[in-house]
């Protein structure tokens, strides 16, 4: 009976926007880069050194949002080296990536011990403070959307509107699905596929590196060693089941933040492993699906 | 259809030097940081090398560290001469490490021998059967490898999370882990009191079983063909679904030895999440050593040493021990960009763009 109540409350719509948020902005980051034609495997390094870097950044500032600002430009910052590599020396992209999710697992660890002297774990630095939005929160039910609400949320429904928008309403946006799909012909026709490229990996980056300050800086108060735990693999499968799609990001992300908020609260008689590995599985085989659509959509290569 | 001879000295003695000079650049790299940060470098690096070759329990140490490397270097070098992406790894050398936990416990009382070679080979088998589920995936379905390798990952090790959390779980333990396997079972130490199982020489045997399988059978041109040109294979009759998936198969058994060599020689337990990422360290330690076999137990003795001093670094210089993944993880960016090394290791004009 309380589970049944719990799916049909709106508590369960609060929960899931809250887990979607971190793969959500991830998400839509790599929906930008793998549009671009670049496969970017260090999503789940970028989030973690955008966790550090929130924290950092609030610890010498003594302000969240500077941290989250410094969170975005440390994810820009890691995410410019797999550009480097990947545009600029042509790196194997997927290695690239695993070389950065091993260097950032060592370095914000290291540099934990070297500010807080401990190993793994930060200091507590000031969370970003929740918002309510005026008259808004006054409506019945869904007022509680507005009402001590993370500023992410707003910001993150905002992202992906910007990011559609991008994408398929200008002309930059244009040229980016162009690069992606058709390198040469874009090439050909006056595109500066190298420009364009940096953009989106730097972007892809950015946001990723506020996925990873919603972790560190809105959900809690410090840097934990390995936070994102695998939250931004699960971001690159949302943008696959999203069709490489903003919008398909979002939707796949609180498809995958449902089941996650399902396994927190409800009591089922399965095994939390059982219940965990959903997320996963739900990957995996949409992945699949998506997949093989695309193989059937296109002429066989 | 023509293929490059393997192990060609003067191309392999190049890709050596290239990874030495991309080990030379990570380490300064690392010093770099440590002298950003405020340590000592020469005291934190002559600890490490104090710690991975001090004493001859140190020496045991560090190579007891390289074993399950090197079997998961060996594991992603096979996939990728058969032109796959095996960053499963860890999903492979956890199901194995499970099967010959659960084999070894319950043969209790059968002789040594019998015990511990069923062990190893239910493991082989396990760690071979994911990998090859990844294979038959990519092989039939057509799809790209890296995606299903790491939801696999995740999805095997919750599951032997489940079963040394519920039905494996030792009894009246605090933590999550299987029952004690009798030490009967277990691979001998070499060295007395030491980690340095008899594990080491089964990596040995398989570097020169490897080094067989791609200088001289059939078998072993056909995976490098299907890797090197998919196509012409294919024009020239090879099966490319058998051959991808048997590579899996292969693979992930390679992989599935790291985890049964740590059951079976280290912890004679299963202990839930032993694994620090040996599948990921593998990839590096592959792409380092060039998919070389002998050039794989080279780079697992440099990654062992490293992890094997990084104590000894961390209480003398009070380094964090993830420093070794600052240099890990470097190291597989340079040595994956051989344009920058080369640049360092010969005076190169001209580079072109892309």
């Amino acid at each position: 009976m309380d589970n049944l109540q719990y799916i049909f409350s709106f508590n369960i719509v609060l929960t899931t926007l809250r887990f979607a948020i971190p793969l959500t902005l991830a998400a839509v980051g790599a929906t930008i880069c793998e549009r671009s034609g670049i496969i970017n495997l260090g999503v789940e390094g970028m989030m973690l050194i955008g966790a550090f870097g929130g924290v950092l950044g609030t610890h010498l500032t003594g302000s969240p949002w500077l941290g989250v600002l410094f969170s975005i430009f440390c994810g820009g910052l890691v995410a410019l080296l797999h550009a480097v590599l990947s545009i600029r020396f042509r790196t194997n992209q997927t290695v690239s990536g695993v070389g950065i999710n091993i260097l950032s697992v060592g370095l914000s660890v290291v540099l934990t011990r070297v500010i807080w002297g401990t190993d793994g774990i930060s200091g507590t630095v000031k969370q970003l403070e929740t918002l309510s939005i005026p008259l808004l929160k006054d409506i019945p039910v869904i007022g509680a959307l507005f009402t001590d609400q993370s500023p992410f949320l707003f910001l993150t429904v905002l992202i992906v509107f910007a990011a559609w928008f991008f994408m398929y309403r200008t002309k930059a946006g244009l040229h980016l699905r162009a690069i992606g799909d058709h390198p040469r012909a874009a090439a050909t026709v006056g595109i500066n596929v190298r420009k364009y490229r940096y953009f989106a990996v730097v972007a892809c980056g950015m946001l990723c590196g506020m996925a990873g300050a919603y972790l560190s800086i809105v959900q809690n108060n410090l840097f934990v060693n390995n936070m994102v735990a695998g939250r931004g693999f699960i971001a690159l499968a949302a943008n696959i089941f999203g069709g490489w799609n903003p919008l398909g990001s979002f939707l796949a992300s609180l498809l995958f933040a449902f089941a996650q908020a399902l396994r927190i609260n409800l009591s089922l008689p399965i095994p939390d492993q059982f219940v965990q590995m959903v997320p996963y599985a739900h990957s995996l085989c949409s992945s699949a699906l998506v997949e093989r659509q695309k193989h059937r959509k296109l002429p066989a290569n | 259809m023509k293929l490059r001879k393997t192990h060609k000295l003067p191309a392999l003695a190049e890709r050596l030097l290239y990874s030495l000079v991309a080990v030379i650049l990570s380490l300064l790299l690392a010093t770099l940081v440590m002298l950003i940060a405020g340590y000592d470098p020469v005291k934190a690096f002559s600890a490490m090398l104090n710690g991975a070759f001090g004493s001859a329990n140190a020496i045991a140490n560090t190579l007891s560290k390289s074993i399950p490397l090197m079997f998961t270097g060996f594991a992603f070098a096979v996939a990728s001469k058969g032109g796959i992406f095996n960053i499963g790894g860890e999903g492979q050398l956890y199901l194995a490490a499970l099967a010959s936990t659960i084999t070894a416990l319950a043969l209790n009382g059968l002789p040594r021998i019998l015990v511990l070679t069923l062990s190893i080979l239910a493991g082989m088998a396990a760690g071979g059967a994911v990998g090859a589920l990844i294979g038959t995936i990519k092989a039939k379905m057509r799809i790209n490898e890296v995606i299903v390798a790491i939801m696999i990952n995740y999805i095997v090790s919750l599951f032997t999370s489940y079963m040394v959390n519920g039905p494996l779980k030792a009894e009246n333990s605090m933590t999550a882990q299987s029952e004690v396997i009798s030490s009967n079972y277990l691979f001998a130490t070499i060295i007395p009191r030491s980690q340095l199982t008899t594990a080491l020489y089964l990596g040995l045997a398989f570097a020169v079983l490897i080094f067989f399988l791609f200088r001289s059978t059939r078998i072993g041109f056909n995976i490098r063909a299907v890797g090197e040109n998919a196509n012409a294979a294919a024009s020239s009759g090879i099966h490319i679904a058998a051959t991808t998936i048997g590579v899996m198969a292969f693979s992930g058994m390679l992989a599935g030895l790291a985890g049964v060599t740590e059951v079976l020689g280290k912890y004679g337990r299963f202990i839930d999440g032993f694994s620090p990422g040996f599948g990921f360290t593998g990839i590096a330690v592959a792409v380092l050593g060039s998919n070389n076999p002998f050039g794989i137990l080279l780079t697992s003795l440099l990654f062992g040493a490293l992890e094997a001093g990084s104590m000894k670094m961390s209480y003398v210089a009070n380094v964090s021990t993830n420093m070794v993944m600052v240099i890990q993880g470097l190291v597989i960016l340079f040595v994956a960009t051989p344009e920058i090394v080369s640049q360092f290791a010969q005076r190169k004009g001209g580079k072109q763009n892309g």
